[in-house]
C-alpha cells in the first residue's frame, strides 16, 4: 500500500512539476508575442485615427469651397434712388385706377431717372450700355412701389430697383475692376457709372430675399429657389406617402407571414438586387410607364414621387426587416403564449420594437429621395419652370435638378446661387437626419 | 450530439414500460398518446404518451437535449411557430384534440399558460405587463375589473408587495427573479387552465427559486402546473408525480415519491442519482 501511495506522490509531483514548467514556458510564449500584439492594435488605431481625419478634412474642404462660393448669395445690391412720377405719364386721367397705374411704362421711368444721374449720357450706344445696369425685373419694383403708394404720383418716389447681376457681382467684387476691359463683361465707362453711383451711396447691400421667395429665372438676381424647394417638398410627401405604408407591410408581410419557400426566395433576392440598380433606371421605368402608358403629366412632382417611391422602397423594405428580425422571439413568445393572435403579437409588441429602425430607414430613404436627380431628369423635371408649383400635378423641378441647371450656367452670378442652394438642400437633409436621430431615441426612450 | 441514431434507437424502451397509466380521459387533464415530434428529418420525441393529472404538479426531468421542452411546447402548440417541427400523434386536453384543425391556437393558449425558461417581460410597465392578457381576450369590463385582476394576479405571484407603488415602472427594470414572478403573474392573469413552465428557476438564485416554488404549491390547488427542472431536489419537492426523459424517449413516468425512492428503470435510478445526464 505504502509503495503505490509513494508511487502516486512522485507522480503527482511530477506531474506538478512538469504543469509548473509548462506554465513558465507558456508565460514566456505570451510574453514574446505581448509586444507584438500590442504594436498591431496600435497600429490599427493608427489607421483609424488616419481615416477619420481623411474624412473630416475632405468634409471641411467641401464645406470650406461651398460656404465661400455661396455665402454672398444672401445678399445682393440693388439701386435706391429718386424717380419722378410724372402724373401724365402714370395716370393722364387722374382715376388712380389700379389698372391704370399697372400698364404704365415704368421702364422709361426708371431709364429717365438713371439717365438724370448721368445727364452727359446722350449717344445710343451709351444709354444702352447705362441702362444695362438694370435689371429687367427694375419696372416692376418700380410698380410696385407705385401701386403701393399712390399719392406718390406727380412728385418723385425713393425707391429700391434690381440692379442687373453683373454690377451686383462688380459690387461684391468678383468681377475685377482692375482687369483690363476685353477681360471681363463689364467695360470700363460701365465700371466708372456703378463707382460714381456707389459714391453718391445709391447703391444699397440688402438680403437676398427674391432668392427665397422666386421661382427660377434666366436673370440671375431674380432666380430663386422657392419653386424648386416647393417641387422638392411635394415629391418627397408623395414619396413619403407611398413608399412608407407600402414598404413597411411588405417587410411585414415577408418578416411575418410569408411562407418560406423558393418564391420568396426570390423575391427577396429581387427586392436586394433592386436596392443596388442605378437610380436613372428607375427613371427609365417612370417615363415608359407612368408617362407614357398611363398618360401622367410631364414635369410633375406626383410622378417624380412615384418614381422615387420605387426607388427608395426597397432600402425602407430591407431596414425595416432588419428591424423586424431583431426584434428578440423571447417577446414574441410572450406574445403568443398568452394567447395573442398573430397579428396582435405584431401590432402591439413587434411593431412597436421594430419602429425605430424602420423610421431611420425611412428617413434615409428619403434622405436620398431628395437628393436624386437623375431619374428626374428622365421625366421631364428638369425643364425650366418659372412659376411656383400649386400642386403635385403643376410641372415642378426638384433642388438638386435646380443646382444642377444653375451649375451649368456660365454666369458668375449663378455660381453663387448654386453653391446657396447647394447650402439649402444640405441644410434640409441634415434636418431629415436629425430628425431621424430625435424620432429614434424617442421611441426608443419606451425602455 | 456524438450519439449515432442507431445507439439512440438501441436503447429498447417500450413506451409505457414499468408505470401503469391511466386509460385515457380518465381523470386526466392532458394525456398525450403516440406523440412524435420532427424537426426537419430529425427526430425529438419518439411515441410519447403521458397522462397529466389536474390539480397536481408534473415534473419532467431528464438530460439536456432529451426534448423535455419540445414537448412542453407540444402541450399549448408553441411548436407551431418553429419552421420545420412537425407534430404526429395525439394530445388531449379534456377529451379534446388540441392538434384537431377546429381547435384554435388562440384560445388553446388562453388556456394553458405559459412560463419561459427565461425571464420575458414586455417593455412595458409592469401593469401593462399583466394586463396585457386580460385585455386581448376581452376579460375585463372596465378599468376596476382590470385592476382587480392585475392586483389579484401580482398579489398570488407574490410581488405585489415589492412592485405595488411603482406599476408604471417598466417591467424589465426588475431583478431576475422579480421579472421571473411577474411572468408568472402575467400568466396567470389569464385564468388559464394548465400552466407550464419551462425551467423556471434556472436563472434565479436560492431565495427566489424557494419563492416560485411556494408559489408553485400554492397555484396547484387552482391550476394544473407541468414544470422542466434540471433540478432533482426541485422536482421531489414541488412535483406530486415526475416523468423522466431520455434522449427523446419517455422512460418512466409516475409518482414522485415512487420514482426517487424505488425508480423501475435502470436509466433512471443512474440519472437520479447522478451517474449520468
Ligand atoms: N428549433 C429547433 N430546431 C431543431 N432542433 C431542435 C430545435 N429545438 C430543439 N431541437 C432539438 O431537439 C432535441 C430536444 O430539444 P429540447 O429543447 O426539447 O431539449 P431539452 O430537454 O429541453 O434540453 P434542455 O434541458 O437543455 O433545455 C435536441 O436534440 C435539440 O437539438
Ligand atoms: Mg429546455
Amino acid at each position: 500500500m505504502a509503495t503505490v501511495d509513494e508511487t502516486m506522490d512522485t507522480r503527482s509531483a511530477q506531474a506538478a512539476r512538469a504543469a509548473q514548467a509548462g506554465r513558465s514556458q507558456i508565460a514566456e510564449t505570451v510574453n514574446a508575442g505581448l509586444g507584438r500584439r500590442y504594436r498591431s492594435e496600435r497600429r490599427f488605431r493608427a489607421y483609424g485615427v488616419l481615416a477619420i481625419v481623411l474624412a473630416l478634412s475632405m468634409l471641411a474642404t467641401l464645406f470650406v469651397t461651398i460656404i465661400s462660393k455661396g455665402y454672398t448669395a444672401f445678399w445682393q445690391n440693388s439701386l435706391n434712388f429718386e424717380v419722378a412720377l410724372p402724373a401724365d405719364v402714370i395716370d393722364p386721367q387722374g382715376t388712380r385706377d389700379p389698372k391704370v397705374l399697372a400698364s404704365a411704362n415704368y421702364l422709361g421711368l426708371v431709364r429717365d431717372a438713371l439717365q438724370a444721374q448721368f445727364p452727359e449720357v446722350d449717344s445710343r450706344q451709351e444709354r444702352r450700355a447705362l441702362f444695362a445696369m438694370l435689371s429687367d425685373s427694375a419696372p416692376y419694383d418700380l410698380q410696385d412701389a407705385v401701386l403701393d403708394n399712390p399719392g406718390a404720383i406727380g412728385g418723385t418716389i425713393k425707391v429700391r430697383v434690381s440692379l442687373d447681376d453683373d454690377f451686383d457681382m462688380l459690387a461684391k467684387g468678383h468681377i475685377n475692376a482692375d482687369l483690363p476691359q476685353d477681360q471681363r463683361r463689364l467695360t470700363d465707362v460701365q465700371v466708372a457709372w456703378f463707382q460714381s453711383l456707389e459714391q453718391r451711396g445709391m447703391v444699397e447691400a440688402h438680403f437676398n430675399t427674391a432668392l427665397f421667395t422666386n421661382g427660377d429665372s434666366r436673370q440671375a438676381e431674380s432666380a430663386g429657389i422657392l419653386g424648386a424647394v416647393v417641387g422638392s417638398l411635394f415629391v418627397v410627401a408623395v414619396t413619403l406617402a407611398l413608399s412608407f405604408p407600402i414598404g413597411v407591410a411588405t417587410a411585414v408581410y415577408l418578416e411575418e407571414f410569408a411562407p418560406k419557400n423558393r418564391f420568396t426566395d426570390l423575391i427577396e433576392v429581387n427586392i436586394n438586387n433592386l436596392a443596388a440598380v442605378p437610380s436613372i433606371v428607375f427613371g427609365l421605368l417612370g417615363l415608359a410607364v407612368f408617362l407614357q402608358f398611363f398618360g401622367l403629366p410631364r414635369s410633375a412632382p406626383l410622378v417624380g414621387g412615384l418614381v422615387l417611391t420605387l426607388m427608395t422602397l426597397p432600402t425602407i423594405i430591407i431596414a425595416s426587416r432588419a428591424a423586424l428580425k431583431s426584434v428578440p422571439p423571447s417577446i414574441r413568445e410572450a406574445a403568443l403564449g398568452l394567447g395573442a393572435s398573430k397579428l396582435q403579437m405584431i401590432l402591439h409588441h413587434v411593431l412597436p420594437l421594430a419602429m425605430p429602425g424602420m423610421l431611420t430607414g425611412t428617413i434615409i430613404g428619403m434622405a436620398q429621395a431628395l437628393g436624386e436627380s437623375a431619374p428626374l431628369l428622365m421625366i421631364g423635371m428638369v425643364a425650366f419652370v418659372v412659376d411656383i408649383p400649386n400642386g403635385p400635378l403643376d410641372p415642378a423641378t426638384v433642388l438638386p435638378v435646380q443646382i444642377f441647371l444653375w451649375a451649368d450656367s456660365p454666369e458668375r452670378a449663378f455660381v453663387e446661387r448654386t453653391s446657396a442652394a447647394i447650402m439649402v438642400l444640405l441644410a434640409f437633409l441634415v434636418f431629415m437626419n436629425a430628425a431621424a436621430v430625435w424620432l429614434r431615441k424617442r421611441f426608443e426612450r419606451r425602455w | 450530439m456524438k450519439t449515432s441514431p442507431s445507439a439512440q434507437t438501441s436503447i429498447e424502451i417500450p413506451p409505457t414500460a414499468g408505470f401503469p397509466l391511466v386509460s385515457q380521459g380518465e381523470g386526466a387533464k392532458i394525456a398525450a398518446r403516440d406523440v412524435n415530434v420532427f424537426y426537419g428529418d430529425k427526430q425529438a420525441l419518439r411515441n410519447i404518451a403521458l397522462d397529466i393529472k389536474p390539480n397536481e404538479v408534473t415534473a419532467f426531468i431528464g438530460p439536456s437535449g432529451c426534448g423535455k421542452s419540445t414537448f412542453l411546447r407540444c402541450l399549448n402548440r408553441m411548436n407551431d411557430i418553429i419552421d420545420g417541427c412537425r407534430v404526429t400523434g395525439s394530445i388531449n386536453l379534456d377529451e379534446e384534440d388540441i392538434y384537431h384543425r377546429r381547435i384554435d391556437v388562440v384560445q388553446l393558449r388562453a388556456r394553458i399558460g405559459m412560463v419561459f425558461q427565461k425571464p420575458n417581460p414586455f417593455p412595458k410597465s409592469i401593469y401593462e405587463n399583466v394586463a396585457y392578457g386580460p385585455r386581448i381576450h376581452g376579460l375585463a369590463r372596465n378599468k376596476t375589473d382590470l385592476d382587480e385582476i392585475v392586483q389579484t394576479s401580482l398579489e398570488r405571484a407574490g410581488l405585489l408587495g415589492e412592485v405595488k407603488d411603482r406599476m408604471d415602472q417598466p417591467g424589465t427594470g426588475l431583478s431576475g427573479g422579480q421579472q421571473q414572478r411577474l411572468c408568472i403573474a402575467r400568466a396567470i392573469a389569464v385564468n388559464p387552465e394548465v400552466i407550464l413552465m419551462d425551467e423556471p428557476c434556472s436563472a434565479l438564485d436560492p431565495i427566489a427559486t424557494a419563492k416560485i416554488e411556494e408559489l408553485i404549491d400554492e397555484l396547484r390547488q387552482n391550476y394544473t402546473i407541468v414544470i422542466v427542472t434540471h433540478s432533482m431536489q426541485q422536482a421531489a419537492r414541488v412535483s406530486q408525480r415526475t416523468a423522466f426523459f431520455h434522449l427523446g424517449n419517455l422512460v418512466e413516468c409516475n409518482d414522485t415519491e415512487q420514482i426517487f425512492t424505488n425508480p423501475q428503470h435502470k436509466l433512471t435510478q443512474g440519472y437520479i442519482t447522478g451517474r449520468f445526464g
